[in-house]
């Protein structure tokens, strides 16, 4: 007769999904939780940099684009949140940990968005590292988490053409929005590379992940596979990468680069970054002025079905 | 009906082109900010359709004008004063309360308007107003559905919602005055039905604000077209 385990162990080596009804050791299970519901968390937060522009977009079809983008950032969080729940989570206590700050989201939503070509640079950017990261977790061992993110995954390369387009308009326009181009590549650059987290052998869940196969690729291969992908983009547009250790590697048949600021990235993760208080006051504030409609809704739900009974 | 001016025909196309971009711009400010998830989707989604209508209005307009200017040279480019839209759209979306009431209220006046327009002899003019009445279904129906709740839930939200019709109902007669008399029986059934249903009360108080259609808005459309309008000022003849 096999164990729990060992048909937990077989499903993982096989390649197959863990699905919710399946046994699963304590730790595969809190270690999901914690990352789909940082992963919704971020989806959620990442709303507020981007929103910050709807109402100042350039052109009426640009609104469109950007506000639909913002919602679907809001349908990934809802579908991220029921992924999260199929592993016996509700979406209020989440976000209640995001809340009192002991659930993280992604620290690049800590920096301002400043100008029209910062909505282009997250786009291409963000959404191009999130991607990255994503293609990978459509083949994580959970299922529900997997499929999740093949959906997400679609919407997120749309995000990326449509923020890489923005910034292909500002180079070939006037040199004023060239020089916004160039200015938000300056300030997004680091902070992009920054998402993959911290190095391979600082990294606390990687190797576990890895073993559990809910992570594919390490921090590091993520991060360079970013950045050789990313640096033709920019010689296409004409803009100049902020690293001047920034070169291609015949040997090694990739870009080396430069180190990333960590004391900087830890510091922005423990909650200093430019913009982690005024996210997360939104979010709270949100929330809270949100309670006396949330209380009418469940209030008449009830006199509804008290007069039905 | 006796054939239009064409600079009326414009200016009518541009006054509801106002109407829905002035409001999908007041929704779009609830953005990451709405009580709930779901909450944040629905108000964008609408959001989204006011905008569509409004940019197929200014393409249109432009069109009939024959100057050359597009959706954006409309939308961007023009001065409160010739802003025609209707002043219960530019009010400010206070809390979710009032944002729903002045949804129910412009939802009931547009459901007979594009109803109307849908059988208009101008092709394109039908085939927008047909495609937004579908839209307007919708948007209605969320409406009428969270100020009945908001109405019939709590005390607390009886409250705000009561004070979000008596804070919005003197921009109401704008709604249906001049061309638009015909509507009134439709919205007032539309309403007088949610608002009973949903326990609120219409003021006492008979005094109504007009003249948004004329110009004359209130001091809140400025600072809206300010920040709307922002990149296009300031950065003239450039394309984006
Ligand atoms: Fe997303
Ligand atoms: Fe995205």
């Amino acid at each position: 007769m096999t164990t729990p385990e060992e048909k937990f162990q077989a499903l993982i080596d096989a390649e197959e999904k863990v699905e919710p009804p399946d046994w699963m050791p304590e730790g595969y299970r809190k270690n999901l939780i914690r990352q789909i519901a940082q992963h919704a968390h971020s989806e959620i937060i990442g709303m507020q940099p981007e929103g910050n522009w709807i109402s100042r977009a350039p052109t009426l079809h640009r609104k469109a684009i950007l506000m639909a983008k913002v919602q679907d950032e809001a349908g990934h969080g809802l579908y991220l949140y029921s992924a999260a729940e199929t592993l016996g989570v509700k979406r209020d206590e989440m976000q209640e940990l995001l809340h009192q700050g002991k659930h993280k989201y992604s620290s690049i939503f800590n920096y301002p968005t400043l100008s029209w070509a910062d909505m282009g640079a997250i786009g291409w950017l963000v959404d191009g590292a999130a991607i990255t990261n994503q293609v990978m977790l459509t083949r994580c061992s959970y299922g529900p988490y997997a499929r999740a993110m093949v959906r997400i995954c679609k919407e997120e390369s749309f995000h990326q053409r449509q923020g890489y387009e923005i910034l292909i308009r500002l180079c070939q326009g006037t040199s004023e929005q060239k020089e916004m181009a160039q200015d938000a590549l300056d300030r997004w650059w680091w902070p992009s590379l920054m998402m993959f987290g911290p190095h391979d052998s600082e990294s606390t869940h990687t190797e576990q992940s890895m073993e559990w196969k809910i992570k594919r690729v390490s921090n590091d291969d993520l991060r360079q596979q970013f950045v050789d992908m990313t640096v033709p983009q920019a010689e296409y547009l004409g803009l100049e990468i902020p690293d001047p250790e920034l070169r291609w590697n015949p040997e090694r048949g990739h870009y080396d680069f430069g180190e990333i600021d960590w004391e900087e990235f830890w510091r922005v993760v423990k909650g200093n970054g430019p913009m982690n208080r005024e996210r997360l006051e939104h979010k709270v504030r949100a929330w809270e002025e949100g309670t006396w409609v949330r209380e009418a809704a469940a209030a008449h739900a009830a006199k509804k079905a008290a007069r039905a009974a | 009906m006796p054939p239009q001016d064409p600079d009326d025909r414009v200016s009518a196309l541009l006054a509801h082109a106002d109407d829905n971009l002035v409001l999908a711009q007041r929704l779009g400010e609830w953005i990451a900010s709405a009580p709930e998830l779901e909450i944040d989707i629905a108000l964008g989604n609408i959001a989204l359709d006011h905008l569509g209508v409004a940019r197929a209005l200014y393409t249109h307009a432009g069109d009939l004008q024959g100057e050359g200017r597009g959706e954006d040279d409309l939308a961007l480019g023009r001065e409160e004063r010739d802003y025609l839209n209707l002043l219960l759209v530019e009010q400010p979306n206070g809390d979710f309360a009032r944002t729903m009431v002045r949804q129910l209220f412009f939802d009931a006046y547009q459901t007979p308007l594009w109803e109307d327009l849908s059988a208009s002899d101008a092709p394109v003019l039908a085939g927008i107003a047909a495609k937004a009445a579908k839209e307007t279904a919708y948007h209605l129906q969320y409406s009428s559905s969270w100020v009945i709740r908001l109405g019939d839930g709590t005390e607390e939200s009886h409250r705000r919602a009561q004070d979000a019709v008596g804070a919005l109902w003197r921009f109401t007669s704008e709604l249906t005055e001049d061309d638009r008399a015909s509507y009134r029986d439709e919205w007032e059934r539309l309403v007088g039905a949610v608002l009973g249903e949903a326990k609120l009360e219409v003021p006492e108080d008979p005094y109504q604000r007009t003249g948004g259609r004329h110009g004359y808005h209130t001091e809140h459309l400025g600072y809206l077209l300010a920040e709307m309008q922002w990149m296009q000022r300031s950065y003239p003849e450039m394309k984006w």
